[in-house]
């Protein structure tokens, strides 16, 4: 609370008998400064309540076989290394889907049906589209890559799901880091003789990529964590072996940890694996978020120059 | 032959009338002023010359508007050739977030132009015109936002410059600036008139009268008077002219 002692005590206060003290105005300020700062706090608070509480419980599961064995014993031994890698296919090749699509759109509609009906219908479709429900999304890719397009249960239709699922997202964090450059930088450019690509290629999309990177770290993240959409695509209990094509199955660390906790062979002695699990999940999410940051950083520091 | 024929040109944005009848003619390597009270259509109209009005839904203009004989409004032209010709520098700086050097260097490359020394020397001689080299002949890798405002103009005037355009349109170049900057620019102006024909807006009179031959008075949408410089500011036949010029209004 040591703002309040900056607070300058105002002797013209409208207290009458001049005793030294806040007038209602600034006691109303102190208080709802206090709130958002409280607020502000209990976010980290809960972050680290978080981050502790699945440390502290998945640490002892951790070791150099548990990252680089398959599950052994009925999940309640071994390592967890074939969803590991499950979820990193499933990240590439979502991201592979989603991220080209969701970006030529964003530019599409920000810098070339800007303001037209096409583009806000577009827009108004795409808040739908974010809205679904992740597990009718699973349903659907089900439906229509597993079954119609015969891909089967197969790291194709999990990732043509789970891209779905994160296209929107990327879409409008296109769509909003390029809105957010001022008009004259386009004016400048197009003055010159440059072609509106020309304009996009050189100047725009640079100046938005560092926000747009942001927006692929989110949509990572995000994916990584997923559970219901690769519930009926891709997902499997257990898999010998490790993935060949894009048309196999694979273990993903969402699932797996959905498995084990609820409908192992023997869930109390696979706790700690799903703890552990999550520990691993977090920190690839972590990882991830930490190595985009960097991204950012030096594509802003470019842009800078 | 002309540089710019502006002939019986309106233009409209959506609903709104813009500019009624306007008919002026350019000759080469002169300086016109455009002057005129706030919203008369005196920006309006420098914009028609480079096409830049086209960025604006709903815009619409009738007339001719020839550049060295051309229409510019012809169906088939291309409107980012036409850039190249007719140069354009805005009221407020807007050099891109690079270093100096390949901010004037940007016109050239997005023309296509790839050879290594033919750049370098174009920027070099560019910033020269543009009064700035001394102050950045030794930091042409860093930033262009690390000079000042004043600065700052002058590279996007080199940057404009860089392409040999024909005209060069100036946006109030100089209102954004401090007066030091500005009478910088205003030698510039002065300078350029030598390899360039140059369309300045400004909402500064005095201005108008010390840089250009002849200047062009704008009310309300309308071309009120056209002549030399000399002839608008001492002996103007409009009284609407007249009263701008002494203060009465604008």
């Amino acid at each position: 609370m040591k703002d309040k002692k900056n607070i300058k005590t105002n002797t013209n206060s409208s207290s009458p008998s001049g005793v030294r003290g806040y007038s209602s105005k600034r006691w109303s300020q102190t208080i709802a400064f206090t709130i958002f700062k409280l607020m502000s706090y209990s976010v980290v608070l809960i972050l680290i309540m978080i981050l502790g509480f699945i440390v502290s419980k998945g640490f002892s599961a951790i070791s150099w076989d548990f990252l680089t064995k398959a599950p052994e014993d009925g999940m309640t031994k071994g390592g967890i290394y074939p969803a590991i890698v499950g979820t990193l296919y499933l990240v590439l090749g979502s991201s592979l889907f989603s991220f080209p699509i969701g970006i030529m759109s964003g530019i599409y509609m920000n810098e070339y049906a800007s303001g037209n009906k096409i583009a806000a219908f577009i827009r108004i479709m795409t808040n739908n589209l974010s809205g679904v429900p992740s597990v009718v999304f699973g349903l659907f890719g089900m439906a229509l890559f597993v079954n119609a397009m015969h891909f089967g249960d197969s790291i194709l239709a999990g990732s043509l799901t789970l891209g779905l699922l994160s296209l929107p997202l990327v879409i409008r964090t296109t769509e909003e880091s390029l809105k957010a450059i001022d008009f004259s930088y386009r004016e400048g450019s197009l003055a010159l003789g440059a072609t509106k690509l020309q304009t996009i290629r050189k100047v725009i999309f640079p100046m938005a990529l560092p926000n747009i990177i942001t927006g692929l770290i989110l949509s990572i993240g995000r994916v990584s964590g997923e559970t219901a959409p690769i519930l009926f695509t891709v997902a499997a209990y257990f898999l010998p072996k490790l993935p060949s094509s894009i048309f196999d199955q694979v273990m993903a660390l969402p699932y797996h940890l959905y498995v084990i906790t609820t409908s192992g062979t023997n869930i109390e002695a696979s706790r700690s694996i799903a703890y552990g699990t999550a520990l691993v999940l977090i920190f690839i999410v972590l990882l991830v978020n930490i190595l985009a940051t960097l991204l950012r950083n030096y594509f802003s520091k470019k842009v800078k120059i | 032959m002309l540089t710019i024929d502006a002939k019986n040109v309106d233009f409209y944005y959506s609903d709104f009338h813009a500019l009624h009848n306007i008919n002026i003619e350019v000759e080469q390597n002169k300086v016109i002023a455009l002057i005129g009270p706030s919203g008369c259509g005196k920006s309006t109209f420098l914009r028609l010359l480079n096409r830049m009005n086209d960025l604006i839904d709903g815009t619409r203009m009738t007339g001719s508007i020839l550049v060295e004989g051309e229409d510019i409004y012809a169906p088939n032209v291309r409107v980012d050739e036409l850039r190249k010709k007719v140069g354009m520098v805005f009221q407020k700086p807007n050099p891109f977030p690079k270093t100096i050097f390949e901010n004037v260097a940007y016109g050239l490359r997005v023309n296509g132009i790839n050879d290594k020394t033919f750049i370098e020397e174009r920027v070099i001689e560019s910033i020269k015109s543009a009064a700035l080299w001394d102050e950045v002949k030794d930091k042409l890798k860093k930033s262009a936002f690390a000079l000042s405002g004043g600065q700052q103009q002058r590279l996007c005037i080199a940057r404009a410059l860089a392409i040999s355009p024909k005209v060069v349109l100036m946006d109030e170049p100089a209102s954004a600036l401090d007066p030091i900057s500005t009478s910088k620019i205003e030698e510039l102006i002065y300078e350029l008139k030598k390899d360039y024909t140059i369309i300045i807006v400004t909402h500064n009179m005095q201005q108008a009268s010390r840089v250009s031959d002849k200047t062009a008075y704008f009310y309300l949408g309308e071309l009120i008077e056209f002549d030399d410089t000399t002839k608008i500011f001492t002996n103007p036949k409009e009284i609407s002219t007249q009263n701008y010029i002494t203060g009465r209004f604008g």
